[in-house]
């Protein structure tokens, strides 16, 4: 036995997890310091960039996310609601389907970028910009950030199916409890990190 | 821990919560310009930040130690972005 009890088990998966959340705002943070610097440092240009976006499709897919983080939740609820296996699996399944919608959404959204001319170096076409070398910046951030959040959103789904397929053992909701709310943890923290991501990129133009 | 589980009436609510929050940011930032739309902004996703982590994330029933493990990261990023940006302001440029 590694642990005294089930509650003190809970505490160390719990501690662990936050302390790697705790690196991973760091990860993130290093580059919105950087993107924070820049933005103040090239106002225009930056808002330029932002305004090149589109805030509604932005604002659905937060929408997207926010739900999706509802269905994670009731997910942990059924899974701390001992023997429901089925409804723990049918809210897994729907935090997965929610971050898959928005993993498309951003994908319709690059293509358009893509025809827009608005991917640096790749294809940049800024003749109507008027600070284009600055506004390749913000969309470098844009596309570092948003494509960061979009591999931790994948690797989430890959780890909610798995979860989620592992239901179907019977002796699954009294030792796997931990694990959901763990994987809890984890998507709301992307979702938080979309929360700063939205009126950051969106929003302030 | 196990005893007490958050009700589904108190998680509905925070994700109504979070939808008004959405819509509310997105009128202010029609709304409100420059300095004051990105601090209206930032204000919002702090307290939906807030409701995620304090309801969600169930920090309201958290041991003490998980706690400040979860600020901990909040305060080292505070330290990296505030002596960046003091860098960068005494510069002279």
């Amino acid at each position: 036995m590694q642990f005294d009890d089930a509650e003190q088990q809970h505490e160390a998966a719990a501690l662990g997890m936050w302390a790697f959340l705790a690196t991973e705002i760091l990860f993130f943070g290093g580059v919105l310091t950087g993107f924070v610097i820049y933005r103040h440092r090239y106002l225009e240009a930056f808002a330029e960039g932002g305004k090149e976006l589109w805030p509604w499709i932005g604002t659905a897919n937060t929408a997207v996310l926010l739900l999706s983080s509802f269905a994670m939740a009731m997910a942990v609820h059924e899974a701390e609601t001992q023997g429901r296996r089925k409804h723990i699996a049918r809210y897994l399944l729907l935090t997965a389907l929610l971050g898959a919608t928005f993993i498309c959404v951003k994908a319709v959204e690059y293509t358009i970028d893509w025809h827009e001319g608005l991917i640096p170096s790749l294809n940049w076409h800024p003749e109507h910009l008027s600070h284009p070398d600055q506004t390749q910046m913000f969309f470098f951030f844009y596309f570092f950030l948003t494509i960061l959040h979009a591999i931790h959103m994948t690797a989430g789904i890959g780890v909610i199916l798995i979860v989620a397929w592992q239901t179907r053992r019977p002796d699954f909701s009294s030792e796997k409890k931990t694990t959901v709310e763990m994987l809890g943890l984890y998507w709301h923290f992307v979702d938080v990190v979309w929360i700063f991501l939205f009126p950051l990129l969106y929003l302030t133009a | 821990m196990t005893e007490h589980k958050t009700p589904t009436s108190t998680l509905f609510a925070t994700l109504i919560a979070l939808m008004v929050l959405l819509a509310l940011s997105v009128v202010a930032s029609k709304m409100l310009q420059g300095a004051a739309a990105t601090t209206a902004a930032l204000a919002i996703a702090v307290a939906k930040a807030l409701l995620v982590g304090w309801i969600f994330m169930d920090l309201r029933r958290s041991s003490p130690l998980t706690r400040l493990i979860a600020v901990s990261g909040l305060f080292w990023l505070l330290i990296m972005v505030v002596l960046t940006a003091m860098d960068f302001a005494t510069r002279g440029m």
